[in-house]
């Protein structure tokens, strides 16, 4: 591991000034993914500017009936606060879905949207990867491809971002609230990840020295149903193979609207705007579920590995279609 | 880089130097010759190296040391009261909840904090009503114990351990 300057700054203008100031420099929130990456060579920073003492950790209620919550709430915190599995159990849901008790006590709100793929060959500094190092190429393109994307990739990378907040925070059409070193701005979660494209080194629009400080959700939609369900190897602490974040509302027998977001499936959190747009105004039924799921599909791509994921997507999105309308049919 | 930090394990103020690359797990066990909590995979992923850091459950080896100057930690050593052991390592004791015994403090650890998440009403993956109080049920047992492997496979009687002091 090199050797890193540590500093713990009290306010978040003078971490995003540090980090700015220093192109080896990273922020360090929860740690439980740089960390790791540190002892893997992943990362090899200069200096670590330590976040937590200069992010917001509250979830304050907003004008509009909306929620913040500070970038520096812990996964856990955020999961069992009254407000949020009152109003946003779809993301109370996801986050409990995801990493293990330990873990989410340490994870930040920040952290989680930032933490980096799980493909294997980018967490192995002995393989190319054009992610961790560009230029070099993608290697789980010929090599083990179960996890790798089937929405979205391109020739250069086929990771698949891991987090399942960030897909319930899609779903719910968060927006996130960046601090730089020329002022805050507003990135609505879904432009927030990027595609791999050409410059798959780059896992958000964020550019060196920006700072997530909050994570903004509008109030939820009314009468809407919601549900996070995710696909795994095993029943608890592992990765998405698919999971589906769907904010549904019925009404008459028919679909009023629905926000849909797979994970699993993309460099990105998915929004499912064509699955969305085939329910709109649609009747309730096993044909309108099955429709809006394939037409979101139609362009997988799926690999050698990982075809499984496109009918196991189409099904888990049917079957949270059906859960959800259960009572309405 | 090298910083003096001051932590406090199991009740005891300790001041030491530290490189910025130590981790809380190293410091401890090397440093500080607090060998309860386990070297395992040490990224994160088995729960041997399960502290409680301020009274919350986190992983020492994803956590630098000098992050955390100041800081309160409690090894699975330091939760027994002179020579009585605590209630949840007596279970496991009494349940046969081991058998080489590695992965124990870790475990020891992390039941002793998800029990205080359970009683401050926290919800898990296997809770079916988000907004309803919690019964630690075995599905929830497991369930909130996964971050905390067992290789030889003790499993029945860690949970059957933590369902007794639960309960």
């Amino acid at each position: 591991m090199r050797p890193f300057d540590y500093e713990r700054p009290a306010r978040a203008s003078e971490a995003v000034a540090a980090v700015a100031a220093d192109p080896g420099a990273r922020f360090l929130a929860g740690g439980t993914n740089l960390v790791d990456h540190l002892k893997l060579g992943v990362s090899a920073p200069t200096a670590l500017v330590d976040v937590r003492d200069a992010l917001d950790d509250t979830v304050q209620a907003l004008g509009d009936g909306g929620v913040r919550i500070g970038a520096g709430v812990p996964n856990s915190d955020l999961a069992a606060h009254p407000e949020i599995r009152r109003r946003y159990p779809v993301l109370s849901a996801a986050l409990l879905a995801g990493a293990s008790g330990q873990l989410r006590n340490m994870a930040t709100t920040g952290g989680n949207l930032l933490q980096r793929t799980r493909c294997v060959y980018f967490q192995d500094v002995t393989t190319p990867c054009n992610k961790r190092e560009p230029g070099s190429g993608c290697s789980a393109l010929e090599g083990h491809g179960r996890d790798n994307a089937v929405l979205g990739a391109s020739e250069f990378c086929v990771a698949t971002h891991p987090s399942d907040m960030a897909v319930a925070l899609c779903a719910l059409e968060a927006r996130v609230r960046v601090l730089g070193p020329d002022g805050e701005r507003t990135v609505p979660l879904d432009h927030f990840h990027r595609l791999p494209g050409a410059a798959p080194e780059r896992d958000t629009v964020l550019s060196h020295g920006d700072l997530v400080t909050a994570v903004e959700l509008p109030p939820p939609p009314e009468a809407a149903r919601t549900a996070y369900r995710k696909v795994r190897e095993r029943a608890s602490y592992a990765f998405a193979l698919v999971s589906v974040a769907a904010v549904v509302r019925v009404r008459g027998g028919r679909f009023v609207d629905a926000h849909i977001a797979f994970g699993g499936l993309a460099h990105a959190p998915w929004r499912a705007r064509r699955a969305e747009e085939a329910l709109r105004g649609r009747p309730v039924t096993e044909e309108a579920f099955r429709v809006a799921a394939d037409t979101e599909l139609a362009g997988a791509r799926p690999g050698r590995d990982n075809a499984f994921k496109v009918p196991l997507a189409v099904n888990t999105l049917a079957s949270v279609l059906r859960e959800l309308t259960e009572e309405v049919r | 880089m090298d910083t003096t930090i001051t932590l406090h394990v199991d009740g005891e103020e300790r001041v030491l130097t530290v490189d910025t690359r130590t981790t809380l797990l190293d410091a401890l066990r090397d440093r500080l010759g607090s060998t309860s909590p386990k070297k395992g995979c040490d990224h994160g992923q088995c729960g041997a190296c399960t502290v409680l850091l301020d009274e919350r459950r986190v992983l020492s080896c994803l956590s630098l040391a000098v992050a955390h100057d100041g800081a309160r930690v409690t090894t699975a050593a330091g939760l027994a009261a002179r020579d009585e052991l605590h209630p949840v390592a007596r279970a496991v004791l009494d349940h046969d909840g081991l058998q080489c015994g590695y992965c124990t403090p870790g475990q020891v650890c992390s039941a002793v904090g998800m029990l205080a998440e359970a009683g401050a009403g926290w919800p898990s993956h296997a809770t079916e009503d988000l907004t309803a109080a919690v019964e630690l049920d075995d599905a929830e047992i497991r369930e909130r114990m996964s971050g905390n492997l067992c290789r030889c496979g003790a499993y029945a009687n860690i949970v059957a351990a933590i369902r007794e002091v639960s309960g």
